[in-house]
């Protein structure tokens, strides 16, 4: 017998007790939890991005607000301040967003190697989707994403988030939008471990430094 | 304590009461449990509807659980049709050599690890280690567990029992026979300690070529897995590596992808007192082509080892419901006393000691022991997201233990005989209950209790020491409440009591 | 309405003067308590240990001794929730259904079964019971009273009713004290580590008494209490509650001087 055969058996064996015209369906599961958490009336965009901003500030995000404008001069800004020398530039970022920045814009290629992406010093991405109430940015490595590896390895990750568009209030309403065939990775700080005594340390494996750019339309 | 197993360790007692002893055990979990405790109940207090999520958790894994096989096969297919491979396995062996089988056809003789539990429950790094195969451990807290020969003492953080000070010696002694040494002058500062394995593992993240993880969750709808993690090490081994092998119970399933919305908010704020964690990974399948994003070879081993012993039993099925959060750890003063080590499994805690005499069976005198290592005081039940009435289960257990019965121990259905040492103490069970039916006896014992009351000693010998080598006992009243109730108030007492004798005496016909 | 009052085996045996103020408290409130000379053990000593089929019998007879009466008070938390909790499960399964038979009974009686606090406030709708106690007392809320019955914070109210009383917080109050029955012996060092870490948060309160609703915990409590010598009192909530300043309500219940729960023969 396969060990297929061997689990199935015994699941089925532990089951007698339930009764064989029992649908998985039968199985009452109570939705009666909250769709969002937000207090009535601060479900508009500029509520909604302002407790984004507070929440990723509280886990030690960086966080920076802006208009349309604004975004290619702050991102001009904000690598020349961490003095980086390359971006890493994910295929389908708009090419505006870049075009006052001075680092070497450095294309993920697919033949390029992790240790390649480690000599990068910053990557600029877009999102799928924000969560207001958890602080969270949603990558699904669409346009603008690239791969999962090129916000891993680089040690400062800039994130732009545009608002309203793209800010949720809640999980529930964020896995709504998202389709699991695509990899996802949510982001909620940079890198942070509570391993020692429990206690909460920024900055292990991943970015130390997540800046999140909110951009209103 | 060495050796990385937790084969032949003593009954709970024994080692909990060497851990009581131990002042800087019980100072670092001290600190650390109450730490988390306080941020928990904040992180849980910030929504209202707290007590819905964990009613709807609790209720998914049910329906999961009543129908385990559907949904196990749902999820094979799906990830099938995503590019992935499933493997089924019913124990620990079969599990430790389909990975090592799986490795050694990539021609690799290392891998790197995400924190796992099913990983660690089946041994699995020392069937690669004896297969020539290197498995190192990248979660912070297992890295310090590894590089110190030690054992976990904890779900969510398995060093625990180390505080910073220990750590940083551990990483100074050690790293260099495992790779990059520590950086010179390291001091117990948390954020220099993590900087120092960020910098030890780097090389090792960057030439990996297999990684091994377990999942938080499987979605049979879709074929998704999910791992929730903080560090990002968990990133670097499930998007890095060619190949990537995930083992997971097959508890882990739940049956939708709109079922993650309520464990994505349970188990953050349960664990680590998150909103949310930072790193969340969910993939589904294998990448398909050169270059794509993640391992183009994704294997998935489902793992049994006893689960399924668990999920015959009526009442100690939900503790299939457990997501590892470990709010029952932090939470527990047992555990907060006694250390992680004392349960003798990668299990440890409250939900532990329901679980591996579950998974492992109560035969070993350390696995009869574990369902008596609580007092049942109940705040395991109160901070549990999924609702497990761990106290509920633990007596259930209790009564496997003295009383035996009908179990299923590695998939047969079993007649489990009562464990040996309990003999004494069954008697005076037993001679209890006879009392209590007897009130004539039970006040005959009480007057002779009353009468001797200024012979009674000090100190016990016998099991009685074990209460007066700490405690001092109770004074026996001269009168108990029903002698002065019949003396005062007893105009029928008597006959009263006659009477509903008589009563019991006569509807309890055939009875023990 | 027919009251009786379940005094429970560790109370009768050990601390009569707490089934004593139980009784002098409800009657003060005007009720008539009858107390069943038949009644024994609920079985939580025999269920929590893991002998379920020792407990089926104790779990009939409570029905059989209480099914005639409307309410029944009990002065622990403890032994309510295992009533309230348990004694419906082990009597389905070991007497099976029915309405009219035994599992259904015992499953009638443990919906009528109140801890003291409750009965007072839920059922009398009294939180102040013209109590008068001059003492700085410190509470601590027993597991199963909290957790499992969900006192909540009726004792405290009946306790800040209780003229003359101070009442100071209890660092840690709702951590397990480790008595937990046989807990505290077979595993002892834990439970000892236990209780002396709450004996050490009920010494730093300064409080001359502390008080909870189940003398099984304040057994060890107060066990460990005498064995580091310590000035502090073990006390009942009944006790305080049936403390009067006519002085001596319940025979040894003295309101003033040192807060005594019983006469010098039954002090603990």
């Amino acid at each position: 017998m396969s060990g297929r055969d061997v689990v199935l058996g015994r699941i089925r064996r532990a089951l007698r007790d339930v009764p064989r015209s029992e649908a998985p369906d039968d199985v009452p599961v109570p939705r009666d939890y909250a769709r969002a958490h937000l207090p009535s009336g601060a479900g508009a965009g500029g509520a909604l991005a302002g407790l984004l901003a507070e929440n990723l500030a509280d886990y030690r995000a960086v966080v920076h607000r802006t208009g349309d404008e604004g975004l290619a001069p702050l991102l001009c800004r904000l690598l020349a301040a961490r003095g980086s020398a390359t971006v890493l530039v994910p295929p389908g970022l708009p090419p505006h967003w870049l075009k006052a920045a001075d680092p070497v814009r450095v294309h993920d290629r697919a033949a390029a190697t992790a240790r390649e992406l480690d000599s990068v010093d910053s990557v600029v991405t877009g999102c799928a989707v924000a969560i207001a109430e958890t602080g969270t940015i949603v990558l699904d490595g669409g346009p603008g994403q690239g791969r999962r590896r090129i916000t891993l390895i680089p040690d400062h990750h800039i994130c732009v988030v545009r608002v309203p568009e793209q800010v949720v209030a809640s999980v529930p309403e964020a896995l709504e939008r998202l389709d699991p065939a695509r990899p996802l990775t949510w982001i909620s700080g940079p890198s942070a471990t509570s391993d020692i005594e429990l206690d909460r340390v920024e900055g292990v494996h991943g970015p130390r430094t997540l800046e999140v750019v909110l951009v209103e339309e | 304590m060495s050796g990385g197993t937790f084969l032949g360790m003593p009954p709970f007692p024994e080692a909990a009461a060497a851990a009581v002893r131990d002042t800087r055990l019980r100072g670092n979990l001290r600190h650390a449990t109450g730490t988390i405790r306080a941020k928990r109940a904040q992180a849980v207090a910030e929504l209202p509807d707290w007590a819905r999520l964990r009613a709807a958790g609790a209720a998914i894994k049910d329906r999961t659980l009543r129908h385990l096989d559907h949904y196990l096969e749902r999820l094979e297919e799906a990830v099938t049709a995503a590019g992935g491979t499933v493997h089924w396995a019913a124990d620990a062996a079969e599990a430790n050599r389909i990975v090592t089988e799986l490795v050694r056809a990539t021609g690799e003789s290392e891998v790197v690890k995400v924190k796992s539990m099913a990983t660690q429950e089946i041994g699995l790094n020392a069937a690669l280690e004896a297969a020539g195969i290197r498995a190192y451990e990248t979660d912070l807290a297992e890295l310090i567990v590894q590089l110190g020969d030690d054992l976990p003492s904890h779900i969510l953080v398995p060093a625990i029992h180390r505080n910073r000070g220990e750590i940083r010696d551990i990483f100074r002694s050690e790293m260099g026979s495992w790779g990059r040494p520590a950086p010179d002058g390291l001091s117990d500062e948390p954020a220099e300690l993590a900087e120092a394995a960020r910098l030890h593992l780097r090389e090792k993240f960057l030439r990996a070529r297999v990684g091994i993880s377990g999942a938080n969750f499987m979605v049979a709808e879709t074929g998704t897995l999910v791992v929730v993690e903080s560090e990002g090490n968990g990133r670097m081994c499930l998007t890095l590596p060619e190949t990537l092998i995930s083992v997971v119970g097959i508890e882990k399933v739940v049956p939708t992808w709109r079922d993650l919305e309520v464990f994505l908010q349970l188990l953050p704020r349960s664990s680590t007192a998150e909103r949310m964690n930072p790193y969340t990974s969910m993939w589904t399948g294998a990448a398909d082509a050169e270059g794509a994003d993640g391992p183009r070879d994704f294997h998935l081993v489902l793992l049994d080892n006893g689960r399924t012993d668990a999920l015959a039993d009526t009442v100690g099925r939900q503790a299939l419901r457990c997501i590892r959060c470990s709010a029952c750890l932090n939470v527990c003063p047992v555990y907060e006393r006694a250390g992680g080590h004392a349960y003798g499994s990668a299990y440890p805690g409250p939900i532990g000691a329901i679980l591996t005499p579950q998974l492992r069976g109560t035969a070993s005198g350390l696995d009869a022991s574990l369902p008596y290592a609580s007092s049942l005081c109940g705040a395991c039940y109160e901070v549990c997201p999924v609702a497990i009435d761990i106290p509920q289960v633990l007596v259930h257990l209790r009564e496997r233990v003295v009383e035996g019965g009908e179990a299923t121990v590695r998939g047969r259905r079993t007649t489990v005989r009562p464990a040996r040492g309990h003999a004494a103490e069954r008697a005076a069970m037993r001679a209890a209950r006879w009392v209590f039916e007897h009130p004539a006896a039970l006040r005959a014992g009480q007057r002779l209790a009353s009468r001797t009351r200024r012979l009674h000693p000090r100190r016990l010998p016998g099991p009685g020491r074990a209460w007066t080598a700490s405690r001092e006992l109770p004074e026996v009243p001269a009168e108990s409440f029903r002698d002065w109730w019949r003396r005062e108030r007893g105009d029928d007492g008597g006959g009263r009591e006659a009477r509903g004798e008589r009563e019991a005496r006569g509807e309890r016909g055939g009875d023990r | 309405m027919r009251v009786a009052l379940f005094v429970t085996c560790v109370t009768d045996t050990l601390y009569p003067g707490t089934g004593r103020a139980a009784l002098a408290v409800l009657e003060r409130l005007g009720v008539e308590v009858d107390f069943p000379l038949t009644q024994s053990c609920c079985g939580q000593p025999q269920f929590n240990t893991g002998y379920r089929r020792e407990t089926e019998p104790l779990v009939r007879r409570f029905a059989e001794v209480f099914r005639g009466y409307d309410h029944v008070v009990t002065p622990s938390g403890s032994c309510a929730a295992m009533v309230r909790e348990n004694h419906p499960r082990i009597a389905a399964r070991a007497f099976g259904g029915g309405a009219a038979g035994t599992a259904a009974e015992a499953a009638g009686v443990a919906s009528r079964t109140y801890e003291l606090s409750e009965f007072l406030v839920d059922v009398l709708g009294v939180t102040d019971v013209g109590a008068y106690y001059p003492h700085t007392v410190t509470y601590h809320p027993t597991c199963h009273g909290l957790r499992t019955l969900g006192l909540g914070d009726r004792p405290r109210r009946l306790l800040e009713n209780v003229r003359g009383l101070e009442l100071v917080e209890l660092p840690g109050a709702q951590e397990c004290c480790g008595f937990g029955g046989t807990f505290a012996v077979k595993n002892a060092a834990v439970s000892a580590a236990m209780g002396s870490d709450k004996a050490r948060g009920i010494e730093s309160t300064g409080a001359q008494a502390v008080c909870a609703v189940d003398n099984s915990c304040l057994m060890h409590i107060g066990g460990i209490l005498a064995r580091r010598g310590s000035a502090v009192r073990p006390v009942h909530l009944a006790e305080i509650l049936a403390s009067t300043d006519a002085g001596t309500v319940v025979d040894g219940t003295a309101a003033e001087g040192t807060p005594a729960n019983g006469t010098e023969e039954e002090a603990r």
